[in-house]
């Protein structure tokens, strides 16, 4: 079962350039919440502050809180991989590995951390790609083909069954449909819904719609600041600050 | 584009029927002209190569035989004899050398691509260009200080860390720039796995780039093949079977050389033999390396 997501003062930087200022956010558990705003604004920054992502960029940095469940992310005993491990990640541009099969694909996140039963491993793999509707399409060549060898839209649910693999009780998704095609955004958005029963979803999305389509919380940032959260419904029918109203109503952004 | 012969402009007056077809030539010719410039270039490439290989087969094939492959070399005058001792030394040489050098050049070039910021990365880049360019005979008087000297005697060992080192460079470089090819999305995705970064870094990237690493090892590994300056006071060369590593030991380049320096014709058909044999083992060995790796393209993710 998914977990909530508690953020408290988030200020992050790159370099000198300050990304956030004092983000504080509730995301409840087995919710989907969206991020939205417009480019540069800080979404991908805020959620990859949540799996410890952030600080792999080179003289990025960060202060503040985040706490995943009971977790404290960036407390003295946990580590950044034990934080991922916990938190799955879909990403903007889909990156299966490209020197593995798509067994393999969606077995790595376990093989690659000494886990090695086959029965288990079989298990998890078909699992994880009817989790990620990619089954059907995928059965007869799951060890054949590459998982660079499918499509678009095929490699981004390829990914999303490797993300849910390692089972993490939060999935963060960057922008996962913003490279694919009406139709494949639409079965994401599909698995979004399904997905959300079991896991708390954050997901930072350019396109409005999706966010109303699939959210039920979504967050307005812009230039680094949490401007508004709310219930979806509210943000977009009735949002209590101006600058939510602008964007939403398309006079920027 | 200002001047753009290609897309018509949309005021731009309609091309009579002979103005067109002069057009269509020009193209077709420029066309034409441009593939045959490639063509001739890649033939230019391949040309040297054939012409080195297809001598080397005339010159050299008349001396081949079993013996040649199975038998100690003779003095001058005896019939038959071989280099057998020659080919085996050169395996475990070169052995020596890829078990020194593969690892070293890689893990050195793994630091450089994930790792190496700042000067001693810098520093690092600096040293290895620079050895790249260090003359093959100094890198075995190198060899010859920290091994024979202290030992006290010649040996294949010795030899072997004088093209270990030889071979370092150029994987270090190569593998850096191999894996700086690969994306860092697929990096991430490691990461964002929860995968340690070590482990991210061997099973991911490295494995990602294994073709081109790989490649790498195969031309630091084919240039080395054919040195001789470096192992004439290292590996020394010896007329008899050796399989000890501490002993002085024969190799091929060696004994090409001996034979070719030789005023002896049927030692200068030997060279040749013996020329013949190292180009075919070198490109045998590549081949090999190539193909079984292809093979283990999509196998576990270990």
């Amino acid at each position: 079962m998914g977990v909530g997501v508690q953020v408290e003062q988030l200020n992050a930087w790159f370099g000198t350039t300050q990304a956030l200022y004092d983000i504080a956010m509730q995301v409840p558990a087995n919710h989907a919440t969206a991020i939205i705003g417009p480019s540069g604004c800080g979404k991908s920054t805020f959620i990859r502050c949540l799996n410890r992502m952030h600080e792999t960029v080179r003289d990025a940095r960060l202060e503040g809180r985040v706490r995943i469940g009971s977790m404290e992310v960036y407390g003295n005993g946990t580590s950044a991989v034990e934080v991922r491990r916990r938190v799955g990640m879909v990403f903007q541009k889909p990156n299966p590995f490209p020197s593995m099969s798509i067994y393999d694909n969606v077995a790595a996140g376990l093989k690659l951390n000494g886990f090695h039963n086959r029965r288990v491993l079989d298990e998890v793999v078909e699992r994880s790609l009817h989790m990620a509707a990619l089954w059907d399409e995928v059965k007869d060549s799951l060890k054949k083909k590459s998982g660079a060898s499918l499509s678009g839209g095929q490699q981004q649910r390829l990914c999303i069954a490797r993300a849910l693999a390692v089972q993490p009780e939060v999935m963060l998704m960057d922008e996962p449909a913003s490279a694919l095609d009406p139709i494949s955004t639409s079965k994401i958005e599909e698995l979004i819904f399904q997905l959300k029963e079991q896991y708390t979803i954050v997901i930072v999305t350019h396109n409005m719609q999706q966010a109303a389509r699939v959210a039920e919380y979504t967050g307005f940032f812009l230039m680094g600041k949490l401007i508004e959260f709310d219930k979806t419904e509210k943000i977009f029918t009735n949002p209590s600050d101006k600058r939510t109203e602008d964007y939403i109503t398309g006079r920027f952004g | 584009m200002p001047n753009d012969p290609i897309t018509p402009k949309a005021d731009a007056p309609e091309r009579s029927p002979s103005q067109q077809r002069l057009l269509d030539l020009r193209r077709k010719v420029t066309d034409r002209l441009a593939t045959g410039f490639a063509v001739l270039m890649a033939v230019l490439v391949v040309a040297p190569l054939l012409a080195v290989f297809g001598y080397l087969v005339v010159r050299g094939i008349g001396s081949l035989n079993l013996a040649f492959f199975t038998h100690l070399p003779v003095p001058v005058g005896e019939k038959g004899g071989g280099v057998a001792n020659a080919i085996v030394g050169s395996v475990m040489i070169l052995g020596i050398a890829s078990i020194i050098g593969v690892p070293w050049g890689i893990g050195a070039g793994i630091y450089l691509a994930e790792y190496g910021r700042g000067s001693f990365a810098t520093l690092l880049r600096f040293t290895a260009d620079v050895l790249n360019g260090v003359p093959s005979i100094v890198i075995g008087i190198v060899a010859y200080a920290l091994v024979v000297l202290s030992q006290k005697h010649f040996s294949a060992l010795s030899g072997g860390v004088a093209l270990g080192i030889m071979m370092i460079p150029t994987i270090t470089r190569a593998t850096e720039e191999v894996l700086l090819l690969v994306p860092l999305t697929v990096r991430e995705a490691a990461w964002g796995l929860g995968v340690a970064r070590w482990r991210a870094t061997l099973s991911v990237t490295l494995r990602t780039a294994s073709a081109g690493v790989i490649t790498a090892v195969m031309l630091a590994f084919a240039r080395i093949a054919g040195e001789t300056a470096p192992l004439l006071f290292t590996a020394f060369g010896n007329q008899f079977w050796n399989l000890n590593p501490n002993q002085p030991t024969a190799a091929l380049p060696l004994q090409l050389f001996v034979y070719a320096i030789s005023p002896f014709d049927e030692w200068h058909r030997l060279a040749w033999a013996c020329a013949l044999v190292l180009i075919v083992l070198i490109v045998g060995a590549v081949a090999a390396v190539r193909l079984v790796a292809s093979r283990g393209m999509f196998q576990g993710a270990n």
